[in-house]
């Protein structure tokens, strides 16, 4: 038996850790660790409504699976972005601004 | 508090110090170790749920290739070995990311915790289940992820090639 109060108290924490990681990081790297938790936490949450509810076509156990899935494609397409980023930037702060940007010192 | 609850508590525990350390540290190598750890917590608590498989996916594809993926992706972009001060946010934005955080937090708890009404029995679908309806009910979403997976693939591989060719030329 589980109370339900602790997965669910898991899951808002842990969306929120990765919440403030999204918004604290200046590394687009480190960025993606803030996202990762933050799917984490949608995996708790849907694993739970299969343990909560009656749950049909066994979508507590199948739709994680999905979610994962996406995550690692994701998880490519950005470091992916990123690196070309770098290449082009030779920076990956996020509060820089490019060189010949709007707004780059003359 | 039955040994599951202990269980799940202590999970919960590993999960969200190893989260709070891995958006926290200065370090940027430490951050994605901490990740790792913050993804083993949630998978015992999976485990504790009754969801083995879905367990063993997170370990297998997120320690296994993402935390890679991203260490690798912190080597290629020069991360210093010690604290990174170059890219140390300002003291107004670690107040507002934590209280986005802290918000964010909260406005989830008080959503769901007035749902949780009670204990419930630890979910009993075994992999054959999964299976069976992996390939049954599933299976158009599951054909359509491979062809998302392939795309994902063709576009990282034409990204990071656009990026080199603009920078040799």
């Amino acid at each position: 038996m589980i109370h339900l109060l602790g997965p669910y108290l898991l899951a808002a924490a842990l969306v929120g850790i990765g919440v403030a990681g999204i918004g604290l990081r200046r590394n687009a790297v480190l960025v993606l660790v803030g996202v990762e938790l933050v799917l984490s936490g949608a995996l708790v949450l849907l694993v739970t409504t299969q343990a909560a509810g009656a749950d049909r076509w066994a979508a507590g156990s199948v739709l994680p699976l999905f979610v994962v899935t996406i995550a690692a494609a994701e998880v490519v397409v950005a470091l992916a972005v990123v690196l070309a980023a770098f290449r082009l930037r030779g920076s990956i702060d996020l509060d820089a601004r490019s060189a010949d940007g709007p707004g780059a010192p003359r | 508090m039955t040994p599951l609850d202990t269980a799940f508590a202590a999970s919960s525990v590993l999960a969200v110090v190893g989260g709070v350390l891995a958006v926290a540290t200065r370090h940027v190598v430490h951050a994605a170790l901490w990740l790792v750890v913050a993804l083993l917590g949630v998978a015992g608590a999976l485990l504790v749920l009754g969801a083995e498989l879905v367990a063993l996916v997170l370990v297998l594809v997120y320690v296994g290739a993402v935390v890679v993926l991203v260490l690798f992706a912190l080597m290629l972009t020069r991360a210093p070995v010690g604290p990174d001060r170059e890219h140390a946010p300002g003291p107004w934005r670690v107040v507002g990311g934590v209280l986005l955080g802290l918000a964010t937090a909260g406005l989830l708890a008080t959503a769901l915790v007035p749902l949780a009404d009670g204990t419930v029995e630890r979910a009993d679908v075994t992999s054959q289940q999964v299976a069976g309806q992996l390939f049954a009910t599933w299976v158009w979403p599951f054909e359509l992820l491979s062809l998302l997976l392939l795309a994902a693939l063709v576009g990282a591989l034409a990204v990071a090639r656009v990026g080199r060719k603009e920078g040799s030329a």
